[in-house]
């Protein structure tokens, strides 16, 4: 379980990307990814971060670790490596540390990517992925560092013969595993999880979110886990935070978001999500058309054309991100008084 | 009368490396107007079953094997592996009374021809119409589908809509003959998931309008308990379990579909933790002499090594192969 420490705190987050056009290849339209994201992760919690494709989740978590330069906003990071004598940690913003300092950030800010079989470099062997790292940050050499990488293998399921071989030889769960010991070489604080489980077959998923809970708890880890399946981020999250249209519009607890949204793009999410039960019958909230294309966002709160409560005022104001009480967020003019869906459960 | 009976059909694949046995041995019905779940992990052979069906099966390397597929209609049954899949018998039936939607709507469409002319393809080929009735009959179809201003939509290309917008072009499509058997090849998983709900509800009115049986592959349950009458579960080209849709999951039988069930986490259930399944589904090349799943099956006997278990009834309507029944 989390304690109530932060570790990461992002405020105004904005990540923009430029569309150029013409000979000139002027700058014509901005398309923004992430537009004033704001949340905080405690230290050994995981922290969902949920939205459908082109909400900016991976954006966001791409930027939070700087391999995407941010465009405006601060990550401030409560780094231990960097504690000063005395000190229990040390705070630095990512988003405007001056590169020398970044690299000593890595240490403790590392990442998962979705795609088992294009995030591993296929003429390495497994033991010289995992071992990269460590090289790249001369911690340990020689005798020393074949070691660390043997335990790592052994910490996340793989046998210590497997360092010798390639990453072909694996199957998609394994290859996993070794994207799992690359992230966890360092020892670091912070693992941005990207889709962690979505390119695998169901029963292999499993074993892969099994794994990164005990590894949590082994390692005292703290997770930022971004995914578009909502009951994986339900089963593994503590808070959750709902995207759409590069903001959060909800975040909170996992069994406060569930059984009680305040947010109707949330409660038309859940509503959709298929449940693996015959008799299991709730009102399903069909969103009309599809999600606004993020260079040309809808005017005053970004979810109204498809929000079946909207009134007037939807259209024009831009609700703000506001705390209903109990670190419940929510980004809408009503979540007062609407009296919205939960998740039913069985 | 059912509509598709399937007997011990047989679809192997005769590569340079050997034989995949990649349908081997599989029977099942499909009843008229309903909808038939079929549920498996990659590689279980859910998809070269529907191929199978379709004619599709490329060959070399593919090849049907052995087995009956015999399709029913006006009285007649007609054994679709004694077709050749490049006749004209088979080009009748298939996309005509038969239909089929791909999992990714972008690859299946044709980038350099509009919705209109991809949907009127079809109905010229089998209906005999003219152009301007088949025009009419496209934009009719994607009304039928819910895309908005359909006489603007029919004269699109594919890269101007959409994903969730193609998939419904192609349920239209598949649509547009009035085919008896529409087999459904994970139409939703790449869409999101409230894309996804406007799908599968489209598919579930569409099916009763056009009373047309549906094979629905997938390997979402989710999805499954939301759309089949019944289901059958495929495990290394074989089904391991056969029943009504609530029977599979409230009188889950066979190890490995009890697996699937206990591996994966639902909204609407709180798990401490997930029951994975262990291992991995094995080398093509090298199945197990015996059960396919006894190296992953938590009950595993000796007789599981050796002998290969066969398809029984346990209740009615309800069939496992495995030695614990």
């Amino acid at each position: 379980m989390s304690s109530e420490k932060i570790l990461l705190e992002v405020r105004g987050l904005k990540k923009y990307f430029p569309v150029r056009a013409g000979i000139l290849r002027r700058v014509v339209a901005q398309v923004k990814a992430v537009d004033g994201v704001d949340m905080y992760i405690k230290e050994r919690e995981t922290l969902g971060l949920v939205g459908e494709s082109g909400c900016g989740k991976t954006t966001a978590g791409r930027s939070i670790l700087r391999l995407l330069e941010p465009t405006a906003g601060e990550v401030l990071f409560r780094s231990k490596k960097l504690a000063e004598a005395g000190g229990e940690y040390m705070e630095v913003d990512v988003a405007a540390a001056p590169r020398k300092l970044l690299k000593s950030l890595r240490r403790d800010m590392q990442i998962i990517f979705q795609d088992p079989y294009s995030s591993l470099n296929p003429r390495m062997t497994v033991g010289a992925i995992v071992g990269e790292p460590l090289l790249v940050h001369g911690i340990s050499q020689g005798r020393e560092r074949e070691e660390r990488v043997r335990e790592l293998l052994g910490s996340v399921g793989l046998k210590p013969d497997h360092m010798q071989r390639y990453p072909h030889e694996f199957s998609g769960g394994q290859r996993q595993r070794i994207g799992v010991a690359r992230a966890l070489a360092l020892d670091p604080q912070l693992v941005v999880a990207d889709e962690p489980v979505s390119a695998l077959d169901v029963s292999i998923q499993a074993q892969v979110l099994n794994l990164l809970e005990s590894l949590q708890e082994e390692f005292g880890l703290t997770y930022l886990f971004v995914a578009h399946d909502l009951s994986v981020v339900k089963h593994i999250s503590d808070r959750v935070a709902v995207m759409y249209l590069g903001r959060i519009v909800e975040l909170a607890e996992t069994e406060a978001l569930f059984s009680n949204p305040k947010h109707p793009y949330t409660e038309a999410l859940m509503s959709a999500v298929p449940v693996p039960d015959p008799d299991y019958n709730v009102e399903r909230i069909l969103l009309a058309g599809d999600v606004p294309s993020p260079v040309n966002p809808p005017s005053g709160c970004y979810f109204h054309p498809r929000c079946r409560y909207r009134k007037e005022v939807c259209e024009t104001d831009s609700p703000t991100y506001r705390d209903l009480g109990g670190e419940h967020f929510v980004t809408c003019h009503f979540a007062d008084t609407l009296n919205l869906q939960p998740v039913r459960t069985i | 009368m059912p509509l598709i009976e399937v007997r011990g059909l047989k679809t192997y694949f005769y590569t340079e490396d050997g034989v995949v046995r990649a349908v081997n041995g599989v029977n099942f019905v499909i009843e008229p107007e309903k909808t038939l779940g079929v549920v498996g992990e990659s590689g279980c052979g859910k998809s070269v079953t529907a191929f199978s069906i379709m004619g599709l099966v490329q060959s070399p390397p593919g090849k049907i094997d052995a087995g009956e597929i015999i399709y029913h209609r006006n009285g007649n049954a007609t054994d679709l592996t004694q077709l050749n899949t490049k006749g004209r018998e088979y080009r009748a039936i298939r996309g005509n009374e038969i239909a089929m939607i791909f999992q990714e709507p972008m690859t299946s469409l044709n980038p350099v021809y509009t919705i209109g002319n991809q949907i009127m393809e079809a109905i010229i080929l089998h209906q005999r119409v003219g152009k301007k009735k088949a025009h009419k009959k496209a934009t009719e179809m994607l009304r039928a589908v819910g895309i908005p201003i359909p006489e603007q939509r029919v004269d699109e290309y594919p890269h101007q809509l959409s994903g969730g917008m193609r998939q419904r072009a192609m349920i239209a499509m598949a649509l547009s003959c009035n085919p008896a058997l529409l087999i459904a090849d994970e139409p939703t998983t790449a869409l999101d998931v409230t894309i996804e709900a406007q799908v599968l509800e489209l598919m579930n009115t569409l099916r009763k309008e056009f009373n047309a049986a549906i094979q629905f592959i997938t390997h979402d349950l989710g999805v499954i308990a939301h759309m089949a009458d019944d289901v059958v579960v495929m495990y290394l080209g074989k089904i391991v379990e056969s029943a009504s849709v609530k029977d599979i999951f409230h009188n889950t039988k066979h190890p490995y579909t009890q697996g699937l069930m206990n591996s994966i986490p639902s909204l609407a259930t709180t798990k401490e933790r997930l029951i994975p399944i262990k291992g991995v589904v094995p080398d093509p090349f090298d199945v197990p002499p015996g059960c396919g799943f006894e190296p992953r099956c938590p009950h595993a006997m000796d007789v599981c090594k050796e002998q290969i278990p066969m398809l029984k009834e346990v209740s009615s309507g309800h069939q496992v192969s495995c030695f614990l029944y």
